[in-house]
């Protein structure tokens, strides 16, 4: 059974269409490359995913682990297992990013019957886990995001996703607005986590991150749906020709 | 027609006239006491209460909010004591509690032995009996425009607690002022107090209000700060009065050359409620903040009015208020500044924010600046709205339920201006109000 099953996906939003029998297949342990130009649907897709509200699904399915994901809230597709990775991570004022993480921890510990963790070790799972992501526990200390460089932001979101040890990671391009230092941190970070148990969708534009995010599978989206699909020497294709031949075919 | 009008006296109004007629010859005093409280019974009975037309009140309409005005409270007796003692809103804070009940100080739940050198603590009916220098002091603050709620406090003058802090003395633990209602009938309190704190003083005042929940007892409260030249002084204040009470109170502060002078009004009790604080800067270079929080929910009505005058050149004031509101409630801010001629090189900068927890909830913000001095930097703003549904999806996506991220971001929201009370147990003890509030949150 595939961890991930999306299939003929519509979706809008204010009367505007932006997927259109969208379909998607991942395996466990698999990393799958959606790439396509803006417009597309890709950060659309990511929302639908977590569960964001804005969007109408007009027609189509998403099974996540045999589930309906699309009747679950996005707090209890979080306790699922999925997560998204922003592409613009919240500033959050006033909420200290402990409080946050461990709030979310908990949260997610709680709804699969699992006891809280203690004080001691939740912060050595984080001090451990920020190091490893080359973040200054200074960091920490202040509000969610506020402050944060665009790499401390997106350092942040792995922070959160290596916390949380999802099942499936959905990484909103992850890589705007990254130096090539910083890209080389959030992608030796999410390497770290790469496992047989656990997916992971990255959505770029690029294909410099899938230099350093290897993916087993790589999808060309345009106009909502999935245009072609491939290995990793589609990406490379793709980075020499452009989307336009795949806009045009759509 | 030359004929004169005379507004139709509501039930209110008349039961507070026979009751200021009754206690007229009964209240103690010196002929100067005596002719403050003439002064302002006369003027309350001309004026009677306020309604929508009189610009200061036009959003607490007490001529359409107050449909009686229950007896006087009886003096409280041990009894009063026992029910009073359990409803300190603030038992954990660390300080030197001043309590009065139904308005009358009483020592027994005060502590007012071995007091620091250069603080001196009177009730104030003693005062007033022995006509001593503080008695004298009381009213000095007066605006001259007529107030109702101050008109009465002042009409019922009898007891509170006067306090002075010498030229120099520095306290090392805050001053609790506690003012608690007992009894299980309505009825109505009067309480009166006076700070004096001197030059180059230190003080931190926590004033904190509670009462029974379902008892609709009313309850009007006037202080006087008179904060000397270079003095630091922090006002804390907590109004967690009984959920159907009526809650009038007053502030005059009057702030030298170089004091510091800091306001922190924290508003989440009773059924209608109105504070009223009016600042003075009476010296140069002397520095205010106001920071205020305001909590409601249910039907609570609450209304604070922040008048300063910038009077003296140097000046320097921030005010920053804001308000939870959620249900029906409804949160009112008023806020003026004024700058008086020669108050040059004023700064003031004002911002009042609302957030709307409910569709229902109604807010509103009135920031006011009248300007009489050229070369001043005034500001103000204002915003409401609700909670914002992306950073909500932002927790959401991390597994965080929609009640507890809401309550976070509430917390974020309310908590600024309790983070910046500098002393820390009265920081600490006004944030887990914030908390408690939200954990009641249904």
């Amino acid at each position: 059974m595939a961890l991930l099953e999306v299939k003929n996906l519509h979706a809008e939003i204010d009367g505007k269409k932006i997927l259109n029998g969208f379909d998607l297949t991942v395996e466990e342990g698999k990393v799958h490359a959606i790439m396509g130009p803006n417009g597309s649907g890709k950060s659309t897709l990511s929302y639908i995913l977590a569960g964001k509200s804005d969007y109408e699904i007009t027609e189509g399915s998403v099974t996540f682990q045999g589930q309906d994901l699309l009747s679950l809230p996005p707090d209890e597709r979080a306790a699922q297992g999925l997560f998204l990775a922003f592409q613009y991570p919240m500033e959050i004022p006033g909420v200290a990013t402990m409080t946050f993480l461990r709030t979310a921890m908990n949260s997610i510990r709680k709804k699969r019957g699992e006891e809280e963790l203690s004080t001691p070790d939740f912060m050595r799972l984080v001090r451990e886990k920020a190091a490893e992501l080359k973040i200054d526990p200074e960091m920490l200390k202040r509000a969610v995001n506020v402050g944060f460089s665009g790499g401390e932001k997106k350092r942040n979101e792995i922070l959160q996703m290596a916390l949380l040890a999802p099942k499936l990671c959905v990484l909103d391009e992850t890589d705007s607005g990254l130096d090539i230092d910083a890209l080389k941190v959030v992608a030796d970070g999410v390497n770290r986590l790469r496992s047989p148990k656990r997916s992971f969708v990255v959505i770029t534009h690029y294909q410099r991150l899938l230099n350093h995010i290897v993916p087993d599978v790589v999808h060309v989206m345009a106009k909502g749906k999935i245009m072609k699909t491939g290995g990793p020497e589609l990406a490379r294709e793709l980075e020499a020709k452009g989307y336009t031949a795949f806009e045009q075919a759509a | 027609m030359n004929a004169e009008i005379r507004p139709i006296r509501t039930p209110a109004e008349q039961a507070l006239a026979a009751s200021i007629e009754a206690a007229r010859n009964t209240l103690p005093g010196a002929a100067g006491v005596k002719k403050l409280r003439e002064a302002a019974a006369e003027a309350f009975i001309r004026s009677g209460l306020p309604h929508r037309r009189v610009e200061e009140w036009k959003y607490t309409d007490l001529r359409a909010l107050v449909r009686e005005a229950p007896p006087l409270a009886a003096p409280p007796d041990k009894n009063a004591f026992e029910q009073a003692k359990k409803l300190d809103p603030l038992p954990r804070l660390d300080a030197r509690r001043l309590t009065l009940v139904n308005g009358a100080f009483v020592p027994e739940l005060s502590d007012i032995a071995s007091l620091e050198k250069g603080l001196t603590i009177v009730p104030l009916s003693r005062a007033l009996a022995e006509n001593n220098r503080f008695a004298q002091k009381i009213g000095e603050l007066h605006p001259d425009t007529y107030d109702a709620a101050l008109s009465l406090n002042t009409a019922f003058l009898n007891d509170g607690v006067l306090i002075e802090i010498a030229d120099g003395a520095k306290l090392l633990r805050p001053i609790h002022i506690v003012n608690l209602h007992a009894g299980g009938t309505p009825s109505s309190t009067y309480a009166r107090s006076l700070v004096v704190a001197g030059k180059n003083s230190e003080a931190v005042i926590v004033e904190s209000f509670a009462g029974p929940e379902g008892v609709a007892y009313q309850r009007n409260s006037a202080i006087e700060l008179q904060v000397g030249d270079k003095a630091s002084f922090d006002f804390i204040r907590l109004q967690a009065e009984g959920a159907a009470a009526l809650h009038l109170s007053t502030l005059l502060a009057k702030i030298g050359n170089d004091a510091k002078f800091a306001l922190y009004p924290v508003t989440q009790g009773a059924a209608v409620s109105r504070f009223s604080v009016t600042l003075r800067f009476a010296g140069k270079g002397a520095d205010a903040r106001f920071a205020g929080a305001t909590l409601l929910r249910g039907r609570q009505h609450a209304d604070t009015t922040m008048m300063i005058h910038h009077m003296m050149p140097n000046g320097t004031s921030r005010e920053l208020m804001k308000s939870a509101l959620d249900n029906e409630s409804r949160g009112i801010f008023q806020g003026r500044i004024n700058v008086h001629p020669g108050a040059q090189k004023t700064d003031a900068r004002m911002a009042t924010h609302a957030l709307m927890l409910s569709d229902k909830a109604e807010s509103v913000n009135k920031p006011e600046l009248e300007i009489f001095a050229d070369d001043v930097q005034c500001g103000h703003g204002a915003t409401s709205g609700a909670i914002d549904e992306a950073l909500l999806f932002y927790f959401l996506a991390r597994g965080i339920p929609r009640k507890e991220a809401e309550a976070l971001l509430i917390h974020s929201f309310v908590a600024e201006p309790l983070e910046m009370i500098a002393h820390e147990g009265a920081r600490e003890a006004m944030l887990a109000r914030a908390e408690d509030w939200l954990k009641a949150r249904s």
